[in-house]
Formats: C-alpha cells, structure tokens, sequence
C-alpha cells in the first residue's frame, strides 16, 4: 500500500503527519518505509534522523555536441521546445539546466552529432530509522528536474511494504509526480482562509487524478469553522485533528517527534493508520 | 552596421523595455541608410523559460552586429556572444536617446550579463 501524504498549502504539517504516522506503522511490525518526494526542500531526516547506508547519484540525459560532425543545420534548435540547444550560424550551443532530456534533438540530428550524456541532478539516499526504512531524495540546487529526481526516489518503493511518501506542497508537477500511482492521498490543512484556499485545489487535483483521499486538520482550534464547512458540504472525511498543541510546535522546533515527545500521540497516530488502513 | 535594441514599442521614441528576452520589440536601426525595421518578440513573451535564449537568437537572425539593452542575463549574453554580437548596456529613456549615446561613443561594450538568471 502506498500513502501519499499532501498539502496544497506549505508548512501545514505534511511532514509532521508523514514522519510520525511511519514510525507508529513500523513500531507496531508492519514493514514500512518512508519516502521523502519534497527534494526539493526535504525536512524528514530532521526528525526521523535515519542512519544512512547508501547514497546514490541522480542522472539524467542531455545532449553533448561532437562539433566536429555539426554542420549547424539548425534541426536540433528548431525541435527544443525548452530552448536547451540554439544553433547559430556555426555553432550549437546547449543549456543543461533547460533541458528536459526528452531526447528530440539526439533523434533529429541528421549527422550524428549529438549524444546523450549524464548530468547529475541529485541523489537519493537511503538508510534506516529502527524498524522503519528511510530513503530520501535532494534536487541539487540550480536544477529544475525536479519530478525526474522524485520519479527516482519513487523506484525504491518496494512491493512488499507500506510505503508512506511525503509530497512537496502545491498542486503542479512535482505533486503530481509524487501522487502518480499511490493508493490513497492524507491532505494536510489547516483551518485558516489560506489553507482551505489551497486545500480546495489540492482537492481538485486528486479528484482529477481519481484517487481517494481524506483530510487531516492540523494545528485544530485557530483559524475558523470555514474548513470543516466545506468539507461537509462536499463529503470530504476529517480522519484526523492535530490540535493546536504549544507542545507539538516546541517539540518541531528542537527537531523532535511529537510520538517521542508527547506521550498520547503514539496512540492518536496509530488511530490515524488504522483509519486509513495502514495498520488492522 | 545594423543595431538591435530592445524596445517597448514600435518607434525611435519608444523606451528601452527593461527586460531583453521578453521586449516587446526589437528595432534593429541600420546606421549606413538611417532607416530602421521592428522585429516582432510576442513568440517568446509566453515561453516558459528561454526567453532570453530565444531572443538572443532572433536579433542574430535579424543581421544586428550589436544590441543595446537595459538588461540582459547570463544565458542571453552567452548566446549572443558566441554569435558575435557586441551587447551595450543602457539607462537612455528613448530608442533614439540610446542611439545618439551609441554613436557619441559614451557607450562601453558590456563584458558580461548584467543581471542574474531566472530560475527556469
């Protein structure tokens, strides 16, 4: 089983729910790991602090010109939609970091020179947090591969496993990236205008991507009664209340759990996974 | 010699559009018979990303041996030098204010980008 765990909105506790939700799986036997797909701003290892076994490099393909062969017919200039090549009179010159390695121009090129070569975007890592298996993607910075490199972290998803994917926020590429192919979506939002306002398209996105998908409400208690309202009126399931917990915000600021921190939550959490089927 | 600027509008009177890649105009002036023709950009005011790339390669298409510009980035600089194009640097309101300073030779060909790039 696959769990995505989303936000339209940043910082509604995506993180928060994914990280301890994986632990209380693993802790009560069920082989679980934990995929953090928000590489480019990846924050899980902070809490989870995983023991790293293994770090892999992220490549992807761009095109490598062999001026030699060139005779600067302009081919590979003219299919690039992402303006990664432009042939000049004499010359190709090629921008990597535009690249989207759809391979049009090595295709075209009517003299053999171009070729593809790796470029490294990032690495994935991987390790272990007790029971529970860590693996971790990073974007480096400057690169814009970003649902290539999440695409990556998501082959180490194994079959066997309840895997627990923490996505980026937002409702664009790299979300539905992160989204393609899970079982069921937790939407992470908190009951403020600007979360239901974000939490209204990421809703919109799941419904387009027909997965099925339940709400947690996190930091309970601020904002107003506007997210519950509408969640009525559209038939959207609350699973789960975070409460506005000065204890939870004072145990995120010092990098801890709240299940290691305070000690109820390892059963709300657990209600939460059996809820949405991650545990009987 | 053929001078492309960068241009919000259609005329010598028109100002110098602050960006490069997504100007609105190019008006390439050619000085040896004081007439000047306007280069369309609206194909790269929507693009994604590139836009400097792109505009890069169409004032090299329009014949220009230099461009004056309020701005331009890394990868629009990279371009236009590997094509031979001298690029100047700007504060002159007009077109033509640009063009009098270009011919008064008070404008120093620029060595290198003069902002940072975008992102995507």
């Amino acid at each position: 089983m696959i769990v995505a765990v989303a936000s339209g909105k940043g910082g509604t506790g995506k993180t928060t729910v994914a990280t301890n939700l994986a632990r209380v799986c693993a802790a009560a036997g069920r082989a679980t790991q934990y995929l953090d797909c928000d590489v480019e701003e990846p924050n899980g290892h902070i809490f989870l602090k995983p023991q790293i076994t293994q770090r892999q490099d992220v490549t992807v393909e761009v095109p490598e010109v062999d001026a030699s062969k060139c005779t600067a017919c302009g081919a590979c200039g003219r299919i690039c939609q992402y303006s990664a090549i432009v042939c000049l009179q004499d010359q190709v010159l090629t921008f990597e970091s535009l690249c989207h390695s759809c391979g049009g121009c090595w295709l075209v090129c009517p003299s053999g020179a171009l070729r593809p070569k790796p470029l490294k975007i990032g690495e994935v890592e991987s390790g272990t947090v007790g029971a529970l298996d860590y693996v971790g993607g990073r974007l480096e910075i400057g690169h814009v591969r970003t649902p290539a490199m999440i695409g990556q972290v998501k082959t180490r998803i194994r079959p066997d496993a309840l895997a627990i994917i923490d996505v980026p926020p937002g409702t664009s590429c790299p979300v539905v990236a992160a989204l393609k192919g899970v079982d069921f979506v937790l939407l992470v939002t908190e009951p403020t205008p600007f979360g239901l306002n974000d939490l209204k398209l990421a809703v919109e996105l799941v419904r387009e991507m027909g997965l099925p998908f339940s709400v947690v409400i996190n930091r309970d208690g601020i904002g107003n009664d506007e997210t519950q309202a509408h969640c009525t009126a559209e038939k959207i399931d609350i699973v789960a209340r975070l409460p506005d917990d000065r204890r939870i915000a004072q145990a995120y600021s010092s990098g801890h759990m709240i299940i290691d921190a305070i000690d109820e939550y390892a059963g709300h959490f657990r209600k939460l996974a059996t809820a949405i089927g991650c545990l009987e | 010699m053929k001078i492309a600027f960068a241009a919000s509008g259609e005329t010598l009177e028109a100002a110098l559009d602050s960006r490069f890649g997504r100007a609105a105009k190019f008006i390439v002036y050619d000085t040896e018979i004081d007439a000047f023709a306007v280069v369309d950009n609206v194909q790269n005011l929507n693009v994604a990303q590139g836009s400097g790339i792109q505009a890069a390669q169409t004032v090299s298409q329009s014949g220009a041996e230099c461009l004056v510009a309020r701005h331009c980035g890394p990868k629009a600089f990279r371009v236009l030098s590997a094509a031979g194009i001298t690029v100047y640097h700007s504060a002159a309101p007009t077109v033509a204010a640009a063009l009098e300073a270009l011919k008064a030779g008070t404008l120093e060909p620029a060595t290198s980008s003069d902002v940072e790039g975008h992102w995507v």
